[in-house]
């Protein structure tokens, strides 16, 4: 047998031995495709990111940049606007002219006229006295010989101080120009400034969004209010970059909290003053984050429908894959079965063939001696000689009902379809297994209902069916057990066998796989194919087979058959 | 009594002669051949009422007399019998030109039926 070319077929591998397999095929079909479309999308995630910080940083700068150079160019003009005022007025008047306190007040309130921020105007000579004076305090012939500010007027012509509170408690700076006479003597126009001016300069201009600008001397001492460095006057710790007379220097600086501040500076010319603004906004990356929602939004979403996607399609493709693998499986199972039965059942009839020649010229020859003693009179033990023939020939009856079984299972392997009796089927099958039953001492009873027809099906295909069924039933009782097959007609095109066994029963887990390919509870004994197969058989047949059974309870098994299948 | 002769045709020396002695001593005269050719001979000689034929022989086989005999002696009924048996509650398909088909072992009493049969469906008037 084992060298019969039909049997060396390949035998199916049970698939659920390659379950880690199927996992890492699961997980390829997951990652790759993950990969390729999750890369390119984070990619294109993280450009945008570059992009987006790119622009908000030359945003952030150029916002301070402008606001720098508009405030910057507005103050420079205030500025010089009041230093020509003051040298206009110088030129144009004669000393003499301008000595006299009424024509100063004319002046000053021309001025206030003009432009609001006036408080006094002075006039001192060249000794340091102010000899003339229009204006709200008591300044006249105050000497400011030895003040440094004098002899900065008087060597440069002009002067703009600081910031400060001086005597009158609110503050206030000073513009001073000296005019040079012909006779080498000098005079100093000296005019005190409303530092609403600066202030005004800074404010007319809108102000971003949690920003400040405000004005500091030299020395880091604030000279207007600052939004958030304090108060006039107070002194701040900036670090003012050196080398900033002519231009603008914007410096970024990252603050603890995620904010990022830019900083700009920028130097008033010809004033001891430098405009300070700065604006402070969220990092980049969470600025980002915030202003980028719909992208982000976007980039989650994608990656969740991505991985759902790919997760569900591959499970499919690996669960069609699985089965396809089960159905061939099983194919292959079949087929070798086939092969079995079909060399099996060639060996069956050729020795059934060689056995029954012998078995005719026995049965014939018994019969002969048998005519012969019936014919010849009497003779001694005649009776004794007819008996013994006669139990001859039931043997050789006997011999050759296997003879013919044998025949049977051997054409089984064709399809074919035929009146058949249920259950002289079935007593065929148990014949089968009388050895068994015996040894075993397990009790069969088979009972079928009068008048139940035969159907049309094929004989080989049932007798396997219930071969199959029965097999289970005694592997499934204890030695002493009963199997009740019981044959019935359910109505004029359907009958019903039902095999009951008193048997250990089945767990309810297993009961909903027991028709599963490759299920089996007999462990390495099992291929668990039997009832697969048989179900298979049943349902080609075109008929229905159902379990029922429960732990201690036994099994009950219900093969329903149609007396003519339809097709 | 059946009064009728019969030619069997077996390879199986020791079967058929057990077997025509069993009929003769039930009346039917029997004539017997081993093989294809013998038979064909001896259905020159004599007139038969029935043949009936091993599936089964050596050199013309059981098929090739047949139609030998359906063509030559159309009136003359053909009862075939084989070793290879059937399987129980089901025969062979039995070749057209046979009356019947039987499994050896025989059963003598089914043949001797089947035979009368045979014989009776050949009169004329059937």
């Amino acid at each position: 047998m084992e060298h019969n070319p039909a049997d060396i077929s390949p035998r199916p591998k049970n698939p659920t031995v390659g379950l880690p397999r199927y996992r890492r095929l699961r997980w390829n079909l997951i990652v790759i495709p993950s990969l390729a479309a999750l890369v390119p999308l984070i990619i294109m995630a993280a450009i945008n990111y570059r992009q987006d910080v790119a622009a908000y940083k030359s945003e952030s700068r150029y916002a301070i940049s402008r606001l720098l150079s508009n405030t910057r160019r507005s103050l420079q003009f205030a500025l010089e606007e009041r230093r020509a005022v003051l040298t206009l007025i110088a030129k144009n008047r004669s000393l003499e002219d301008l000595s006299n306190d009424a024509r100063l007040m004319a002046i000053l309130r021309d001025l206030k006229e003009s432009f609001g921020d006036f408080v006094d105007l002075g006039l001192i000579d060249g000794a340091g006295v102010q000899s003339f004076y229009a204006g709200p305090y008591a300044l006249k012939g105050a000497n400011y010989k030895d003040q440094p500010w004098f002899h900065e007027v008087s060597l440069r012509g002009v002067y703009v101080s600081d910031v400060f509170q001086g005597l009158r408690k609110f503050p206030h700076f000073v513009i001073a120009i000296a005019r040079e006479m012909k006779d080498g003597e000098y005079y100093v126009l000296r005019a005190t400034i409303d530092t609403e001016l600066l202030s005004r300069q800074i404010y007319a201009l809108e102000l971003i969004e949690r920003a400040d600008m405000f004005i500091i001397n030299k020395d880091g001492v604030l000279q207007t209010r600052s939004a958030f460095h304090g108060e006039v006057l107070d002194s701040v710790a900036l670090n003012i970059p050196p080398h900033i007379l002519d231009r603008e220097i914007i410096e970024e600086k990252d603050l603890p909290g995620g904010e990022r501040m830019t900083m700009g500076f920028a130097a008033i010319a010809g004033s001891p003053f430098v405009l300070v603004a700065l604006s402070v906004r969220e990092a980049s990356f969470t600025h980002w984050l915030y202003e980028r929602s719909d992208v982000i939004l976007f980039l989650i979403a994608s990656v969740v429908v991505i991985l759902v996607v790919v997760s569900f399609r591959s499970k499919h493709v690996i669960s069609r894959l699985q089965e396809s693998d089960s159905r061939r499986a099983k194919m292959l199972h079949n087929l070798e079965y086939t092969n079995k039965m079909a060399t099996l059942g060639r060996l069956a009839a050729g020795v059934a063939h060689e056995v029954n020649n012998p078995l005719a010229i026995i049965n014939e020859k018994a019969g002969l001696i048998k005519d012969i003693a019936t014919h010849e009179g009497d003779f001694p033990k005649k009776d004794k000689i007819i008996s013994l023939v006669d139990s001859i020939t039931t043997s050789v009856d006997r011999c050759s009902r296997v003879t013919r079984r044998l025949l049977g299972f051997g054409r089984r392997m064709e399809t074919r379809r035929e009146q058949i009796d249920v259950k002289s089927l079935i007593d065929d099958v148990l014949d089968f297994q009388r050895t068994e039953a015996a040894h075993r001492n397990i009790r069969i009873n088979v009972q079928s209902a009068p008048e139940v027809s035969p159907i049309q099906s094929d004989r080989g295909q049932l007798q396997q069916v219930f071969l199959n069924i029965i097999s289970n039933a005694y592997a499934a009782v204890e030695d002493g057990g009963t199997i009740d097959v019981a044959i019935s007609q359910l109505n004029s095109n359907e009958i019903a066998v039902t095999v009951t066994d008193d048997g250990v029963g089945i767990e309810p887990k297993d009961l909903q796989n027991i028709f599963e390919p490759f299920f089996s509870t007999k462990g390495e004994a099992g291929t668990g194919l039997g009832l697969s197969i048989t179900k298979d058989i049943v349902e080609k047949l075109g008929g229905i087979i159902e379990v029922q059974s429960g732990i201690g309870k036994g099994t009950v098994f219900t093969v329903n058959m149609p007396v003519e299948k339809v097709d | 009594m059946s009064d009728f002769r019969v030619l069997l045709v077996d390879d199986e020396a020791e079967l058929a002669s057990a077997l025509v002695e069993r009929l003769e001593y039930r009346g039917i005269a029997m004539d017997y051949a081993t093989d294809g050719a013998g038979a064909l001979k001896r259905l020159q000689t004599s007139a038969y009422d029935i043949i009936v034929i091993d599936l089964k022989l050596p050199g013309m086989s059981g098929e090739e007399l047949l139609r030998i005999v359906n063509t030559s002696y159309p009136r003359l009924p053909v009862i075939m019998i084989t070793g290879h048996g059937f399987e129980e509650g089901r025969g062979y398909e039995k070749p057209a030109g046979v009356y019947d088909f039987l499994p050896k072992p025989l059963d003598l009493n089914e043949l001797i039926k089947k035979m009368n049969e045979a014989i009776k469906a050949n009169e004329p008037g059937h």
